[in-house]
């Protein structure tokens, strides 16, 4: 028997998902568009003999973190952008220390306060470390409230499983939204750490939980254990997931609230007689790179959608090598592309690869139908073409 | 006539306690850390602590605590070790918790996290040691540094106009009433150490029957970053220092003082 789906709120999902996983400890400071996460953990962890902290800032709160993540507790720690860039020490210390936890980030915009609308310009923060030192921290981001409420209990296991510091990247989208969900809720097995702070019990050697290692050789040594660390983890953990990429001419990439965008604008096209495909990373590190190389290998043109300016094209970028024209629709500060602006340039891709894409057979082009060149912001372009037709 | 001198039965007056273990510590000649070391030490023995203890280095000269003590450790970034102190009780609040902070670490870039964790009556136990310079990056100006003394970075002397006046944090911290006990002790002399150790027991004590937060300053020295001997230092400690920070207990609301 399938359960009835409920109306949920992305925030209250993720933090309800995070307790069914077993979270022991909450660890958060009040932000737009998290606070949800926050209020509900506020009162289940107090209800279930848990622990939860408001704490005095974001230092805080991934500093409580570390110390409870320290001892072997199974921690969540939520924030918004700002609020995330403030706990990039502490994810570094996680990250030299070998400490699961798992972080959650509802994207907003930036630079700076920025605004609180939806954003994915976190990208970079996100997949290139965040915080000082040479590491990697495995980043899920999902697209639907069920998909985030699945990669919850993932996350603690992958933190778990290679004793580090794991990602759940969403925006303020998914954050606010409230769609039907049927959640699949997991409580990944409980596991003895040989490395959990526990007090001696006069039974064993005294364990240590620490980044610093003085000597030049030693760090080097623990750095090129780490890498080692991070190898496998790209060899294990690489998620993506692919929509109508069989016949496609056209792959959109797109992760999160940018793939259902994509999603949409994918549809009207195939409406409209342009076989465009998702290729959606779930896993932005370690980035499916592989997969989408041999996705693109088959189509004429890649289209890349995101909440930002332009961040995980990078990734696109290094994953193609070249090897396939690639074209950008961004937009930021809160502001989320439409589909009618992916459709476009969907269009674009599409004509500049075959410029007798729509023309019935015998009729030519007469003149190369777009203005625009690949991965310009796509806000020039809008108008250019009757959008309404494919509305 | 002769009188026979029977020995006596050999036994020990001093010895390493068990939670300090045999590596020798890097810290300089005539620096404070090792006497406080092993205060600490003593006690989590008498006390019978070691067993269940996890202590929380903080960054400093001290960072390496955790190689001298035969207890969990986790090391906490700069500032930070009252709220790593606080996750760690509250996930395992079986064990004995303590924070080791210098002046820099406490008083400058981790004003807010111990103001909290005392604010919250975290049940930890705050070993604060106060030598009024950061010791480990060379002696520059801490916010503890007396008016007048110089450093690397108040060459002139801390001037309270540019430089702001010293901070008396631990009785800032005694007025809040989650604060269980708040007390200045010194390591000036062997008396003073005495009450030290003393200091440190009720602190402990305190943690231990979960009646609040507590912390424990411990004036110290830096006789490299001072440019004095170690014999000059620790008179610098007991006529000079303590007429900034005035030794004693500040608060025990336990007992009722204050």
């Amino acid at each position: 028997m399938t359960a009835a789906p409920v109306l949920m709120k992305g925030n209250e999902a993720m933090a309800e998902a995070a307790v069914q996983a077993g979270c022991d400890a909450y660890f958060g400071y009040p932000i737009t568009p998290q606070a949800e996460v926050l209020e509900w953990m506020a009162r289940r962890m107090p209800e279930l003999g848990r622990t939860f902290i408001q704490a005095e800032s974001e230092l805080g709160a991934i500093n409580m973190g570390l110390g409870a993540a320290a001892t072997g507790a199974r921690v969540l720690v939520s924030s918004s952008s700002p609020g995330i860039s403030l706990m990039a020490e502490g994810m570094s210390y996680m990250a030299g220390s070998e400490v699961p936890i798992v972080l959650l980030n509802v994207m907003r915009g930036g630079p700076g306060l920025g605004s609180i609308g939806a954003s994915q310009s976190d990208y970079f923060q996100a997949t290139r470390g965040h915080g000082h030192g040479d590491y990697r921290t495995p980043v899920l981001a999902p697209s639907s409230i069920e998909e985030a409420v699945a990669l919850m209990a993932d996350a603690f296991e992958i933190a778990e499983r290679y004793r580090t510091p794991v990602w759940v990247l969403t925006d303020g989208v998914l954050g606010q939204q409230m769609e039907p969900v049927v959640p699949q809720y997991r409580t990944p097995a409980r596991h003895e750490f040989d490395w959990a702070l526990s007090g001696t019990g006069g039974t064993r050697e005294p364990r240590v939980v620490r980044s610093l290692h003085l000597q030049p050789y030693e760090l080097e040594e623990h750095n090129t254990h780490l890498q080692q660390k991070y190898a496998e983890i790209a060899r294990n953990e690489t998620r993506f997931a692919t929509e109508d990429l069989d016949d496609a001419d056209i792959c959109v990439v797109g992760y999160g609230t940018a793939a259902r965008v994509a999603r949409t604008a994918c549809e009207r096209a195939r409406a409209n007689g342009i076989k465009a495909g998702i290729f959606r990373p779930i896993s932005l590190w370690p980035f499916p790179a592989e997969a989408l190389a041999k996705a693109a290998a088959k189509v004429s043109a890649v289209v890349v959608v995101e909440l930002s300016a332009g961040q995980m094209i990078e990734d696109v970028r290094l994953s193609l090598e070249g090897s396939c024209p690639i074209y950008f629709v961004g937009r930021t500060g809160g502001m989320i592309p439409t589909p009618g602006e992916v459709l476009e340039t969907i269009r674009n891709a599409a004509l500049e690869a075959e410029p007798d894409y729509w023309l019935p057979a015998g009729e030519t082009a007469t003149s190369t139908p777009s203005t625009k060149t690949a991965e310009k912001c796509p806000e020039s372009a809008v108008g250019l073409y009757p959008v309404e037709l494919f509305e | 006539m002769t009188a026979t001198i029977v020995p006596a039965e050999r036994r020990v007056i001093y010895r390493r306690p068990q939670a300090l273990t045999e590596k020798s510590t890097h810290y300089c000649p005539g620096c404070g850390h090792g006497i406080i070391h092993r205060l600490i030490g003593e006690l989590l023995d008498e006390m019978n602590l070691t067993q269940r203890t996890i202590g929380v280095a903080s960054v400093g000269c001290s960072v390496f605590a955790y190689d001298y003590f035969n207890v969990d450790f986790v090391e906490s970034p700069h500032g930070r070790a009252p709220a790593v102190a606080t996750g760690v009780r509250r996930a395992r609040p079986d064990q004995f918790v303590f924070t080791y902070q210098g002046d820099g670490d406490l008083a400058a870039i981790g004003t807010a996290e111990i103001v909290h964790a005392a604010a919250r009556g975290e049940l930890i136990s705050v070993i604060f040691v106060n030598n009024g310079i950061y010791g480990m990056t060379g002696g520059q100006m801490a916010p503890t540094t007396l008016l007048g003394q110089k450093t690397t970075s108040s060459p002139l002397g801390r001037e309270s106009g540019a430089q702001g006046v010293p901070i008396p944090i631990t009785e800032m911290l005694a007025v809040l009433p989650s604060v269980a006990y708040a007390a200045r002790g010194s390591i000036a002399n062997p008396q003073l150490i005495g009450r030290a150790k003393q200091m440190l027991k009720r602190s402990f004590e305190i943690q231990e029957k979960k009646q609040g937060f507590s912390i424990v300053e411990i004036l110290s020295t830096c006789p490299v970053g001072w440019g004095m001997t170690a014999g000059e230092a620790m008179e610098h400690v007991e006529h000079d220092v303590v007429s900034t920070y005035p030794l004693g207990v500040i608060v025990d609301r336990v007992k009722g003082d204050k």
